[in-house]
């Protein structure tokens, strides 16, 4: 096993994208800022409302705003030096290569299952080299034996594959964490299988 | 026929079946979906026509909103 010394100087020289800052996203976005990732690509268009603060990570003083200008905020005072290159847009398929082509690994960290989708049928068609980690699944609580990672080639999905978010399945704070930190692992491993450390 | 199924052995009736039939015997009624037969992306339309055969891995993930 590499030290973390010799982790986080590994990690210092890859690019990771974010594609949504809710509770995926701005969960996992920290756990990569606390592991040393050299840069981190985020996107999202919304602002923070009080109904995020359940989950998602956001301080009372920052509703109202933009989630990626907070995000920055919030990563900066992990990590002062942080590379952070952020876009208050929307991801869709216009702008997803411009966004994200340099990554060496993209985490689908939406809400909406519809953007889900979108986002991974466009990166398997037009950037199937480059590994993406998405979440499906993770609503409520309890059934933690359930959350796993199902691996197919390039696309790595983490979650129970079946948790929808309803009025009675509301997302909750340790659930999406699990999972969020669960995308975060996932980055780390992949990138760390490609290192030649030792 | 033994296929692999999201990681799972499965064995179904039959020498060939479409990922169509796969669903309805599974009873995998969702909306959205990515489906991959041997880590090839199968798209919605191609359900009914793409068969699966012996020795196939399928990947059937459910896409739930949430996060």
């Amino acid at each position: 096993m590499p030290n973390f010394n010799q982790i986080t100087t590994f990690l210092s020289q890859k690019v990771v994208g974010i594609a949504g800052a809710g509770g995926l996203g701005s969960n996992c976005a920290a756990a990569l800022v606390r592991s040393g990732i050299g840069k981190l690509i985020i996107a999202d268009f919304d602002t923070v409302s009080p109904a995020n603060l359940n989950r998602q990570f956001y301080f009372h003083d920052q509703i109202g705003m933009n989630k990626v200008d907070a995000l920055r905020e919030n990563l900066l005072r992990i990590s002062p030096m942080a590379l952070l290159q952020i876009h208050n847009t929307k991801v869709s398929p216009e702008n997803i290569s411009l966004l994200f082509s340099v990554c060496d690994v993209v985490v689908e960290a939406f809400d909406d299952a519809f953007q889900k989708q979108m986002l991974i049928e466009y990166m398997l068609a037009v950037h199937p080299d480059i590994p993406l980690v998405a979440a499906s699944g993770m609503a409520g609580y309890g059934n933690r034996e359930q959350l796993v990672v199902i691996k197919s080639n390039n696309l790595y999905v983490c979650g129970d594959g079946s948790s929808e978010v309803s009025e009675d399945n509301p997302p909750m704070a340790p659930r999406v964490g699990i999972v969020s930190n669960m995308e975060a692992d996932v980055v780390i491993e992949i990138l760390l299988s490609k290192a030649n450390l030792n | 026929m033994k296929i692999i199924l999201n990681n799972r052995n499965e064995e179904f009736d039959g020498e060939s079946l479409t990922i169509s039939q796969i669903m309805e015997i599974k009873s995998f009624h969702f909306k959205m979906l990515v489906v991959r037969l041997n880590d090839i992306l199968i798209k919605k339309d191609e359900y009914s026509t793409t068969t699966v055969k012996d020795g196939d891995d399928l990947k059937i993930i459910h896409l739930v909103s949430g996060g």
